[in-house]
């Protein structure tokens, strides 16, 4: 019995192009003439743009490409300027922050001084890009409810790049920018903290980030499933409960005893997502500050079992070989 | 009656793979059918084993409670039950539930007229599941080589495998995963996100449309995927992010014995660089 399963859209039906709600105008408006892409059309909507930059999105995007020029350039003089080299050991190449020594001084530009100024331009670029956010949510009458999941994003990185070096005390607290050097940074900060697996935080925003990949694959399975009755129109099936949302929220409950609604689905999406970046961020404040070592937490705190010492004294060069 | 008030014109027969009309009722809100009925026998034996297993253990402790799979020595043989045996059937137990429930969401999904995706989407996970418990021993000879039912003892493998390698993270499908899972996350917040704005509007506003929805998403980054578009990207990158996780770690071991980040020496190595 083979029957339809909605994956790809079969036939595109193509009317004129959507302007878009009007909105009040100001200085700025909507800008490029939109286009149709018949392989995006595959998946979703075919139209691409119009898209509405307004001064926030111009200061924010220019805020951006001066962060990664100042993190691509100097990747760049690390190698002599050198083209070819900057090619080949891209993924090798960091920006890094200035060396513990410096404390939260601000230290000379080669030595961890354009890394706090690329850290600058960053931090600027995602603030302005929340309020773009919120401004625009305003401005079509819709709730702000994206510009505060970006805030949270937003946390996680400032809890890293900023709010740890200053309770730790020093700019060569927070991690590089590059490919694998933020990788090499990442294994290092959990050995040095005694396995970050044993940090409850960690385990809280692991579970929301799985949680989060589950609740999707959950959420757009079922939607899909039930599109040929209109599953999609979301949010007409929460004011007007239709068979879609009958049959979908019918589907959990007898699979597993519980279903949300077709709004609340949504509330849990926004929570488990939000969840991840800030638990995580809180995972990563207490570390080195109010605990040294998660896996000596876990064995104080019955997670791990303390094991006999059987080694004898190992000197620890980190306690001055005590 | 653990009925919601529109449910009762939805309990119809019908639907079943096996069994018939033999299993086809409801339990409270749950369905049973036959797969309902495998799913309880596999997940109840399975349990008690695993509280068997822990009270045979030095602790009950629910952090540290570890039920190991076999030492490396049993090869892919049978072990004892309390050196292994309990792991094995166990994970017996584990695959029969994991299958019979994506069956069952299979006789719900034919009864209710939806469509497969969502017993589809279930199998990526087992397959992850399978991968990392029978597939990946399975090619390097051992059980042993499987993870521990326990809470810390899973964590304490994922960390001594990914230190095996050196760097798990250079992991090239590993990168592609987490990657994946991120976007994912990333991807449901905005989802979310545009749903309950759009929906909750905010004080003495009026519920907005679909047409609201994609033109934020335009103004916003120059393209909306759209109300259905939405859900498609969502499954792809969910279900990519469990695939691409069940890829890594069956190359690890495998097909690559080194460390990782040794792996990226090809790109190093391609002849279209100049020699100094």
């Amino acid at each position: 019995m083979p029957e339809y399963q909605n994956i790809f859209t079969r036939v595109q039906v193509r009317g004129p192009a959507h302007a878009g709600v009007p909105v009040a105008q100001g200085p700025f408006t909507r800008e490029f003439t939109p286009f149709f892409s018949h392989f995006l059309g595959e998946l979703g909507n075919a139209q691409v743009g119009p898209i509405y930059l307004g001064s926030l999105g111009v200061a924010s995007l220019l805020f951006g490409f001066v962060a990664i020029e100042i993190i691509g350039l100097n990747m760049w003089a690390s190698v002599g300027w050198n083209p070819v080299l900057f090619l080949r050991d891209l993924p090798w190449l960091a920006l890094e922050p200035p060396s513990p020594a410096y404390g939260l001084q601000i230290p000379p530009l080669n030595q961890g001084g354009w890394w706090l100024m690329a850290g600058f331009f960053l931090t600027s670029s995602m603030i302005l890009w929340f309020l773009r956010i919120y401004r625009r949510s305003r401005q079509l009458g819709l709730g702000t409810h994206t510009a505060w999941a970006w805030a949270s994003a937003v946390w996680l990185y400032l809890c890293l790049g900023f709010f740890r070096p200053i309770l730790m005390g020093a700019w060569g607290e927070a991690p590089p920018f590059g490919i694998f050097p933020h990788l090499d940074w990442t294994v290092a900060f959990s050995l040095r903290c005694g396995n970050l697996y044993y940090n409850p935080f960690h385990m809280l925003s692991i579970v929301f980030l799985y949680g989060s990949v589950l609740l999707f694959a959950m959420h757009a399975a079922t939607i899909l499933a039930v599109s040929r009755f209109g599953g999609d129109k979301e949010v007409e099936q929460t004011i007007d409960r239709g068979t879609a949302s009958e049959r979908a929220a019918l589907f959990w409950r007898w699979t597993m005893g519980f279903n949300a609604t077709m709004e609340s689905i949504h509330r849990w999406a926004w929570w488990f997502a939000v969840l991840t970046p800030l638990t995580g961020g809180i995972g990563i404040l207490l570390t080195g500050t109010v605990v040294d070592d998660w896996f000596l937490w876990g064995v104080k705190h019955g997670l791990a079992p303390h094991y006999a010492a059987i080694y004898g004294t190992v000197a620890d060069p980190a306690q001055g070989g005590k | 009656m653990a009925m919601l008030s529109f449910e009762k014109k939805y309990r119809v027969p019908g639907g079943t793979l096996l069994g018939g009309e033999l299993f086809d009722f409801w339990v409270g809100p749950f369905y049973v059918g036959f797969f309902g009925v495998t799913t309880i026998f596999f997940s109840v034996l399975g349990t008690l084993l695993i509280i068997y297993g822990a009270a045979i253990g030095p602790t009950w402790n629910i952090w540290q409670i570890d039920i190991a799979p076999p030492d490396i020595s049993y090869g892919l043989g049978l072990a004892p039950l309390a050196k292994g045996g309990l792991w094995q059937i166990i994970t017996i137990c584990a695959i029969g539930s994991f299958a019979s429930w994506a069956l069952r969401e299979v006789e719900i999904s034919r009864k209710l007229g939806m469509g497969l995706h969502v017993p589809f989407a279930y199998s990526v996970a087992v397959f992850a599941y399978v991968t990392l418990e029978v597939f990946r021993p399975v090619l390097m000879g051992a059980w042993g080589n499987a993870f521990p039912y326990g809470i810390m003892a899973h964590l304490d493998w994922v960390s001594n495998t990914g230190y095996n390698y050196l760097n798990f993270e250079y992991n090239p499908a590993h990168m592609i995963a987490v990657t994946l899972f991120f976007t994912t996350t990333f991807a449901l917040s905005l989802h979310g996100s545009l749903v309950l704005s759009a929906i909750n509007p905010g004080e003495g506003e009026e519920v907005k449309t679909a047409d609201h929805e994609d033109t934020f998403f335009r103004d916003f980054i120059g393209y909306s995927v759209g109300t259905l578009g939405i859900h498609r990207l969502g499954l792809f990158l969910a279900l990519g992010a469990g695939f691409f996780s069940a890829m890594c770690i069956l190359i690890s071991g495998p097909f690559w014995t080194a460390g990782w980040p040794s792996w990226w020496n090809w790109w190093l190595n391609m002849p279209i660089w100049p020699t100094h």
